[in-house]
């Protein structure tokens, strides 16, 4: 334990949260080794192999229905005429391929605006929580100040308060800062100063700081690093796999967002994309609005096609550990 | 580098030198955390605070704000959609744990038994959970339409009559259930399916040479080893569904007749289209009040199963 010339094995031990993919290679590797309800003999019999293709069948099928019938109806939609959408029985492909109806869409309800807004707003509250949760994390985790404890326990206390229900008087915060009397509403830092104010990003990213060995940091302490520079050269270095999920998180959570933005974004140049598209959805013609909604759901589904791995590291990093 | 920044070296036996550096770190540490700190401080220490001082006070943001007691309260109470907003979360919540508790469950178990299309299945699971809520919430308003829209033309296809969806006071609140269901489901089946994979396989070898059948080994095997999350997540959608504001605010506008007006729904009429800042404060403050006992419970329930 003295050394510290071997880090990755030890913090690969006690890094939290594996990768899934990680998991599906062990799986394939330890191969019929492991079991789980059904065992593999069952399944080899003909009886057992008729039922499990037939169960994998119905699942797929009912997989795609459910959830991809819903957007390959919406991306459709878009295409059709008012009239043919209004027509009973509803026509499975589209007649005409009229791709108009996008540039329609990206015109009258200025999709171009709303959609730079939200990259701002999400772009802005990503580098600032990164900024701010790090700095704190580490703090909390390495340099341990007086009251430390008490602040960790702060941060994490707001964790059991929904947001929904301090949706007022943080409204109230953000219109009329106290002391300073900022008017916050309308301006990128009425997202980015409350985006930062996450305990959950602080939570993951001081546990993972806390598996870093202590003998790593004391080592470049000795050779004169500031604090600056052992975050910035050692501690982030190692921690990228927590940072590209904490990053995930907090881009998709403030694109996704709803309610705050609705509140301290209420002029229309000003708006993100989910506000902009609900607030105007009743002005437009049906295949107009479909089509933003399908315009307004392509980031964050690519998102997900690129960084399904962080994104679901991250959905099992907050249930049991937390 | 290292020879160049190099301090001269550190006398650790001098007790002046171990507080002079006791009080470096603190202040470097404390530098690190500032932001933080006015951050949690504005947006979310001092609202807690604030928000019981707004249910106490009444406050036109002109004046200066009156002491006014549980006067906020009174006008809540007094409000006949007081009790529906409740009565309606209520449903709302319990509906959405019929519907969306034991469903991801099943799905993750079956999940974890097949061999093939996995990665397609768990990606496809998660779509929904990925869309902007207002797109999904809009898209959904779109298939609810009582004339051409998707759903009734399914039970069209079907020989069943149309439903009214949305407009009517008896499908209103479980077409919102159905949308949050269909938006949400993902989160848990991933979370189930997790858990699934950390199950050892000798329990259900040894639970079968006893002579257990499928169900029983799912029963006595499966359910117990999953218990701690089950619970957690059990609690979690409560809390999450007893915020539902999206849908109410998209669907519905809280209609027909009430039937879909939640709590934060109300909160949020009473202080922007009412403009009274102080009942939305006192239902804010209920609201805040009954989820918080289930917060405690989670986390009681977290930390007896850590230690």
């Amino acid at each position: 334990m003295t050394t510290t010339l071997n880090p990755p094995p030890l913090l690969k031990a006690t890094t939290p949260a594996p990768a899934p993919r990680s998991t599906r290679r062990r799986k394939k590797e330890r191969g019929y080794e492991t079991r789980s309800l059904v065992s593999p003999m069952s399944l080899q019999t003909l009886r057992g192999k008729v039922i499990y293709w037939t169960i994998l069948v119905v699942v797929v099928i009912g997989f795609t229905l459910a959830f991809v019938f819903p957007l390959y109806w919406m991306v459709t939609g878009a295409l059709k005429s008012p009239e043919e959408l209004a027509q009973i029985p509803p026509s499975f492909f589209p007649k005409h391929f009229d791709f108009g109806v996008y540039a329609d869409a990206w015109d009258q309800l200025q999709l171009g605006v709303f959609l730079k807004n939200t990259a701002l707003y999400a772009g802005g509250a990503w580098l600032f929580t990164l900024a701010v949760d790090v700095t704190a994390a580490y703090a909390l985790s390495k340099l341990r100040p007086f009251f430390g404890k008490l602040i960790l326990g702060l941060m994490l206390a707001t964790l059991m308060i929904p947001p929904m229900v301090l949706l007022l008087p943080t409204y109230l915060v953000a219109k009329d800062v106290p002391l300073f009397h900022f008017d916050l509403l309308n301006t990128p830092w009425a997202i980015w100063l409350p985006a930062a104010a996450n305990g959950f990003f602080i939570f993951l990213l001081k546990r993972f700081f806390d598996s870093i060995p202590r003998e790593l940091l004391e080592a470049a302490e000795i050779d004169g690093a500031s604090p600056m520079r052992i975050l910035w050269s050692i501690v982030l270095p190692v921690s990228r796999p927590i940072l590209g999920v904490v990053s995930i998180l907090s881009v998709v959570t403030v694109w996704k967002d709803f309610v705050w933005p609705l509140l301290v974004l209420p002029e229309t140049d000003k708006m993100s994309i989910s506000v902009g598209i609900a607030s105007l959805s009743a002005q437009m013609p049906q295949n107009v609005l479909i089509a933003s909604l399908v315009i307004a759901s392509l980031p964050t589904i690519l998102v997900f096609f690129v960084f399904q791995r962080s994104i679901m590291a991250g959905l099992t990093a907050g249930s049991l550990k937390g | 580098m290292a020879v160049l920044t190099a301090k001269p070296p550190v006398r650790r036996s001098l007790p002046q030198g171990a507080a002079r550096r006791a009080v470096g770190r603190n202040l470097t540490a404390y530098g690190f955390l500032c932001g933080a700190l006015i951050c949690f401080a504005f947006f979310s220490w001092y609202p807690m605070i604030r928000e019981i001082i707004l249910s106490f006070q009444s406050t036109n943001f002109v004046d200066p704000a009156k002491w006014v007691g549980f006067d906020n309260f009174r006008t809540v109470f007094a409000d006949s959609a007081f009790r529906s907003a409740w009565l309606n979360t209520a449903a709302f919540s319990g509906l959405a744990l019929v519907v969306g508790y034991a469903v991801p469950f099943v799905l993750a178990v079956v999940l974890n038994e097949l061999r093939h299309a996995k990665a397609y299945l768990r990606f496809v699971v998660y779509l929904p959970v990925m869309l902007p809520p207002a797109v999904g919430v809009l898209l959904f308003k779109w298939f609810y339409d009582p004339g051409a829209g998707l759903f009734n033309q399914i039970l069209h296809g079907f020989g069943i009559p149309p439903l009214s969806w949305l407009d009517s006071t008896s499908t209103a609140l479980i077409s919102l259930v159905i949308v949050s269901t269909w938006m949400n489901l993902g989160t848990g089946t991933l979370i189930y399916l997790a858990a699934l994979q950390s199950i050892p396989g000798e329990l259900y070898e040894s639970a079968e040479l006893d002579g257990a059948g499928l169900f029983r080994r799912v029963w006595h095997v499966t359910v117990p080893q999953t218990k701690l999350i089950l619970l957690v997540m059990l609690l979690l959608q409560v809390v999450a569904t007893m915020q539902v504001f999206i849908e109410p605010y998209l669907l519905t506008g809280g209609g027909p007749e009430n039937a879909t007006v939640t709590v934060a729904y109300l909160m949020y009429q009473y202080a922007f289209n009412f403009g009274d800042f102080g009942g939305g404060g006192a239902l804010g403050l209920m609201l805040m009040v009954v989820l918080m006992v289930f917060s405690a419970i989670y986390l009681r329930v977290s930390r007896d199963n850590q230690t």
